[in-house]
């Protein structure tokens, strides 16, 4: 086995570079889809629970239980989308999903209130959406609960002794969904670009009959890889800078770490893109298979990655099925490397499992490639 | 000069339980126009794939120039070329950047280009379309433009699959224009066809058959070594001519040549007798004349004989 001859290599790469952008499909893949990711990534998908529809039932109508209910909207989480004195109207909102938390205030609130006694409020919730419906329940008993203490400080009484809790959210002090998603966003597309770009290049030359005729030419496993691959890292790499660019100058994401901690975790990352890719060019034989088996691979990489749900939440199978996937170990880099600061001596096991992956996968698809044609 | 002989000693392969290529023995010297015929299925594509070293043999080997395709395939790729029956080429690429990156493949000197590329131009009238797509050309001029791709490092042995199947009738005849001059300069050529009067062109010919090699011969020994007298028979209904000699006694075989019906008989007595037995049978015949046996009656018999012993 001799190694691989750069002038061939370089050559094969030019050829990759003109096929790449004559195709005007591919430009468009290209440029254009990561910058739709993001703006959906950016803007349409929050996960911020604010502004949720409550439904009032005040049998009280006093000043206090006014005071309640200005509490909850003027807090930005909850907005009034209906009031009524009747209890089955409440249930009806919450039927029909025009409300998802309805408060339901009794007669006596007020009174009680001014009696000193323990007032009783019931707060519904519809849990058809448990992260909704766990959040507004938490946001409307914190405010609650500072309404009550409020009352009590103003009285002259002291609150309760105890624990004194006061929460304060660090790295993302509004905890808002951008500022954890935008980055993370970074991982699935430079993942969906390395697999697709590699796949269907590969594939494409498989389909026409030219990969067989390569095969009978001195270019080797080696070169061929390298040609195919180099192009698509390039592109990857540049729209890394793409990204990037838009985190930080149009959504405003902090970027807290260094670059070479960004590009180190980058370039391995992609390099496994880039493998997984040249494997299922190897499984498929049209193009349209390659996009069918890329999809099998990718779809649930991303939910096991941690991009939308947490990986500690997941059964311990999954969570151990996980370990070998890349997108989960580039997005438990790149969120901390943004918002924390951190870099490769803090991350270091993520960046080593990022590295067997891409070794892994690189040498098998160098076998199957190798093995399928020879 | 060994440069560009080719020795296959006992290459076989096998697909799960199909046998496609059977323990093929053959050489062929250097600068030789070798063909491979048969009917389809019978391993021509199979063998060729081999020798191309892009399919591993089950068994054997093939030495080309030497060097054997098995143990030593870097040796031996850069003195072949292999043209399949469908040769890729990169259609969204200008036929000049097909060629030139075969050129980067093989790594021909950028100083031999031009006067390489200007040969293969005047070979396949390509040079007015050098700066068109490949995906624009026409089918004969595609194929010219795939042997031009396979010529380009000039190759010792040159394998073809079939080469003009499919190609009109102009192109055909440059394409055969590109192979004699090769082969005046000495490049080997193997080559699959399905077209009899191209296999009369071949030095010698092998006949495939279920993976078999039937016979291999020069053309003319092949022809002279027919068993019989052929008769080249034209009638009104040639489709129920064929059907009527096929029941006479001393007619060996029977067989439909387009409008004409190719007749064996063990010893040629004159086609009064055959004329005379059609008629009977309601066949007006229209003429009826010894021929000189085609490789096609070789084929056909040699084939058919295969079958009668299986």
């Amino acid at each position: 086995m001799r190694g691989p001859n750069p002038l061939r290599v370089r050559r094969m790469l030019r050829k990759e570079l003109r096929q790449i952008f004559r195709d005007p499909r591919m430009k468009r893949i290209i440029f254009v889809a990561p910058v739709i990711q993001l703006v959906v990534f950016g803007y349409a998908v929050n996960t911020d629970i604010r502004e949720t529809p409550l439904f009032v039932v005040d049998h009280s109508s006093t000043a206090e239980s006014r005071r309640l209910v200005d509490a909850l909207t003027a807090s930005g989480y909850f907005r009034v989308a209906g009031q009524s004195d009747r209890p089955d109207a409440l249930t009806r909102a919450l039927d029909r999903g025009t409300a998802i938390v309805g408060i339901q205030i009794p007669p006596d609130y007020a009174a009680d209130l001014k009696a000193g006694r323990p007032a009783a409020l019931q707060v519904l919730v519809d849990g058809t959406n448990s992260n909704t419906a766990t959040v507004a329940q938490g946001n409307a008993a914190r405010i609650i609960r500072g309404l009550a203490e409020e009352r009590l400080r103003s009285g002259g009484a002291s609150p309760p002794r105890g624990v004194d809790l006061r929460i304060r959210a660090w790295f993302n002090p509004d905890l808002a969904s951008r500022v954890y998603n935008v980055p993370a966003v970074m991982g699935v597309i430079l993942m969906l670009m390395s697999l697709l770009l590699t796949a269907m290049t590969v594939v494409r030359e498989r389909e026409i009959g030219t990969l067989e005729q390569l095969m009978v030419t001195p270019l080797g496993t080696g070169e061929l890889i390298l040609g195919k691959t180099l192009p698509v890292a390039l592109i990857a790499m540049v729209q890394l800078a793409l990204i990037t660019g838009v985190a930080i100058l149009w959504f405003g994401i902090p970027f807290r770490g260094s670059l070479p901690a960004l590009l180190i975790a980058a370039l391995i990352y992609i390099v496994a893109g880039l493998a997984f890719g040249l494997i299922i060019s190897t499984v498929a034989r049209t193009q349209q298979e390659a996009l069918m088996v890329m999809f099998l691979f990718f779809l649930p990489a991303i939910i096991l990655s941690g991009f939308m749900f947490p990986v500690f939440t997941m059964p311990p199978v999954f969570q151990w099925i996980s370990l070998a996937n890349p997108i989960r170990h580039f997005l438990e880099i790149v969120r901390p490397v943004f918002l924390k600061g951190y870099g490769v001596a803090e991350l270091w096991p993520s960046y080593l499992w990022l590295l067997a992956i891409a070794g892994g996968a690189m040498a098998s698809a160098r076998l199957r490639l190798g093995g399928a044609l020879r | 000069m060994t440069g560009g002989s080719v020795v296959v000693e006992g290459l076989t392969r096998r697909f799960g339980a199909l046998t496609a290529v059977r323990e093929l023995t053959f050489s062929v010297a250097a600068g030789e126009l070798f063909g491979l015929v048969g009917p389809d299925g019978a391993g021509k594509t199979t063998t060729l794939r081999m020798l191309a070293g892009v399919l591993r043999p089950s068994a054997g080997d093939a030495l080309l120039g030497g060097r054997s395709v098995a143990r030593e395939p870097d040796h031996v790729r850069p003195q072949i070329a292999y043209m399949p029956q469908r040769f890729g080429l990169y259609e969204d690429l200008t036929v000049r950047e097909n060629l030139s990156f075969y050129a980067d493949l093989y790594r021909v000197p950028r100083a031999e280009r031009p006067a390489r590329l200007e040969r293969l131009y005047a070979f396949s009238n390509l040079g007015p379309f050098q700066d068109r797509l490949a995906g624009k050309l026409s089918g004969g001029m595609k194929q010219k433009l795939s042997l031009s791709c396979a010529l380009i490092h000039r190759p010792a042995i040159l394998l073809l699959d079939e080469p003009t199947f499919g190609v009109d009738p102009i192109s055909r005849r440059d394409l055969w224009l590109i192979l004699t001059e090769m082969i005046a300069e000495g490049v080997t050529v193997i080559l699959s066809t399905a077209y009899m009067d191209e296999a009369e062109r071949c030095d010698r010919v092998a006949l495939l058959n279920e993976g078999l090699v039937l016979a291999l011969d020069t053309p003319a020994a092949l022809r002279a070594g027919l068993e019989g007298a052929v008769v080249a028979i034209r009638a009104e209904d040639a489709r129920r001519a064929r059907d009527v000699l096929r029941q006479l006694s001393d007619i060996r075989r029977a067989s439909l040549f387009g409008e004409t019906v190719h007749a064996v008989v063990a010893e040629w007595v004159g086609a009064d007798s055959l004329r005379r037995e059609l008629s009977a049978a309601g066949v007006r015949v229209l003429d009826a004349r010894r021929v000189e046996p085609s490789l096609e009656d070789v084929f056909i018999q040699r084939v058919a004989g295969e079958e009668a012993h299986a």
